[in-house]
């Protein structure tokens, strides 16, 4: 167990569950989900993306939300006892690689205390009542961009993404791990061809993989959409 | 050769699957097919665990590298420049035995007999190939700086090949005394890393700023023009203004002789004691790529789509060491030329189906605590040559995030290309 880890713990073991409300604006906190969007959804027929949803996360063990292959290191965070609560999920935002390492989740984290606090005080309507999720604020779910049905609809062939994917890990660890580029491994094939479509477009910036994705045809995307999908880490 | 259409990719497919089942090997009756890999950089170790992974024990692979430990050239700028420990930029072969079955010898090969197929080590032992893949590097042109030999190399280090060279550099450096004087030979092109010797220069300056901040300078340079030369200039001025003085081929700095014993370096006739000195020699192929005869002049000249080379197609020639056409020498050039490599060699041996060659390259520096910079490309493999498709370069006068985030991938690729070398 890590040192944090076990300090978690610790701070936990001594204060049972008590969800202690630092004093969020759950209404700043849907601006601040927008960092979290991309990937994670929550609210009514939240879905699991790139990151788990985020329904009902507090009081929960770490990696729990089901159909959703966590990172390793993730799912030992929660056999460790690592539980979310608004501690645990603020410290987690501020730095998710150092809080959990080895977690798939790329992601810089929020160095803003008040911005954590009005995110996990959002959060928390998501957890209050299982039995009637709220909906999200529109601007904070779905994809960054828009790809043609057409396009949604080639299905991949995941043997010649592999071969493909010699291209993609120079730089993105086929294991997940990821420090400074992002982790692209197991994410679900709608996230992973528009994503590629919103580099492709222009729509995303950044000049390598603009660069990379422009000579990627439709079917050479949603190849290698399907094989890291379904990539053995 | 055009981009593969899906018709033709499946048909291609199809053929693949049937082969993954029950590899047809071409092994002149000797049982599995022997690749033997020498050098274990960014191109070697890469061809090396590519060809095992992706034959799944159907290729016997040896690798021969001489060195236990192996440091990456590329980030050892940042070693001088107190970004990273030594340790950092050292691997080791373990998991490449280990986890994809390839037989590593720590030798140095010495020997190639083309007939017969065979690579002779210094230990004596002969190893069978066959399909032969050089990934030597580069060893420096002979009486290319006038008064620099390799003899003289730790009175003047090159640090050129990272790891004891690299560490002696940097001594000679915190040693110097205050306001002395850094000189830097650069070389000509065509070299290992376009962008190396001013990263160098950067987090030299970056280093002295902290512990010798009126030491100076002086890099005399044969080339007009180098790699992200705005860029670099503009951050010389922005954090090292005053302390960095180029002196390009109009000024004599494509005149230089150095004299070890009495530390000095002229330039253009005009002599100059110095307290470092760093030369840079022209570059050439490492030596086993003569040794085995496929090089023409310096380099060894190969075909594009899978780095065979033009004189022996049972030889293949990765990285540094190859002239292959647009690609920079990278170790991602060369990572990016050795899965090409590997899917040749495969699809030569055992059948699995090769498709279009494809490359790219991105070269991060770091000129200063979190400003770094990148430029890169994709690259085809034409008839003639790898050429370039389309590129980028970062741009001056971005704002501080922007370089940041470019310094923060830079430390991500460094993970991601030691992990797809290393497993």
């Amino acid at each position: 167990m890590s040192k944090l880890l076990m300090s978690i713990a610790f701070t936990l073991a001594g204060t049972g569950f008590a969800l202690a409300d630092a004093g969020g604006d759950a209404e700043k906190g849907a601006q601040v989900f927008r960092k979290c969007a991309s990937c994670h959804m929550v609210g009514e027929d939240a879905r699991n993306r790139v990151g788990p949803h985020l329904n009902g996360i507090f009081g929960q063990p770490a990696a729990m939300v089901e159909s959703f292959r966590y990172s390793n290191a993730m799912t030992e965070a929660g056999e460790d006892g690592l539980v979310w609560d608004y501690d645990t999920l603020s410290r987690f935002a501020e730095n998710p690689r150092d809080t959990v390492k080895g977690t798939r989740m790329s992601f810089r984290g929020i160095a803003d205390p008040d911005d954590r606090n009005d995110l996990v005080a959002y959060l928390r309507q998501f957890s209050d009542n299982p039995a009637d999720i709220p909906e999200a604020a529109p601007t904070t779910t779905g994809l960054d961009h828009s790809v043609a049905p057409e396009i949604l609809s080639i299905v991949g062939d995941a043997a010649y993404g592999e071969y493909l994917s010699g291209e993609c890990t120079s730089c993105h660890q086929a294991s997940g791990q990821a420090n400074g580029i992002p982790s692209i491994s197991l994410w679900p094939e709608q996230d992973f061809v528009t994503a590629l479509h919103a580099y492709k477009d222009g729509a995303r910036e950044h000049p390598v993989m603009q660069m990379m994705a422009s000579r990627l045809s439709n079917e050479e995307i949603a190849a290698l959409a399907a094989y890291f999908a379904t990539i053995d880490q | 050769m055009g981009q593969l259409d899906r018709r033709h990719f499946l048909s291609l497919a199809a053929g693949a699957t049937a082969a993954l089942s029950a590899p047809m090997v071409r092994a002149g009756g000797h049982g599995k097919p022997r690749v033997v890999v020498i050098g274990g950089g960014a191109g070697g170790a890469t061809a090396a665990r590519y060809i095992a992974k992706d034959s799944d024990g159907a290729i016997d692979v040896t690798l021969v590298e001489p060195s236990r430990l192996y440091y990456t050239c590329f980030f050892s700028n940042l070693y001088l420049g107190g970004f990273r420990d030594m340790n950092s930029l050292g691997h080791s072969y373990g998991n490449l035995a280990a986890s994809y079955g390839i037989n590593v010898v720590h030798d140095w090969a010495v020997g190639v007999d083309r007939d017969a197929k065979t690579v002779t080590l210094a230990g004596g032992h002969v190893l069978p190939y066959d399909r032969l893949v050089l990934s030597p590097g580069i060893d420096f042109v002979d009486g290319a700086v006038d008064g620099w030999s390799v003899a003289a190399q730790n009175k003047m280090p090159h640090a050129y090949k990272a790891g004891s060279q690299t560490e002696l550099l940097k001594a000679q450096i915190e040693a110097m005394p205050q306001g002395g004087v850094y000189a830097m030979v650069a070389p000509p092109n065509p070299y290992r890393c376009p962008p190396g010797p001013y990263e160098r220069v950067s987090m030299v300056a970056h280093l002295l700023k902290q512990i010798n901040p009126t030491a100076k300078i002086l890099i005399a340079d044969p080339k007009e023009k180098f790699s992200k030369q705005g860029l670099f200039e503009e951050g010389w001025q922005n954090h090292y203004s005053g302390m960095i003085d180029r002196i390009g081929p109009d000024f004599g700095g494509d005149e230089v002789s150095v004299d070890p014993g009495e530390m000095t370096l002229t330039i253009g006739g005009e002599v100059t004691k110095v307290d470092a000195c760093n030369v840079i020699p022209a570059m050439k192929a490492g030596r086993i790529a003569d040794i085995a005869g496929v090089t023409d002049g310096n380099w060894a000249p190969v075909n594009a789509q899978d780095l065979s080379s033009k004189i022996d197609g049972n030889i293949h020639v990765l990285g540094d060491a190859c002239a292959q056409g647009d690609m920079p020498k990278s170790g991602f050039s060369a990572n990016s030329q050795a899965k090409a490599c590997a899917m040749g060699v495969r699809g030569a041996l055992t059948d699995s189906s090769v498709f279009p060659a494809r490359f790219s390259n991105t070269c991060w520096s770091l000129i200063s605590t979190n400003d770094g910079v990148k430029v890169g490309a994709t690259y085809e493999a034409t008839d003639e040559k790898i050429a370039k498709v389309d590129g980028f370069v970062s741009s001056t006068g971005e704002d501080a995030g922007t370089r940041q985030a470019t310094y923060e991938e830079s430390v991500g690729w460094y993970d991601g290309i030691s992990a797809d070398m290393f497993g």
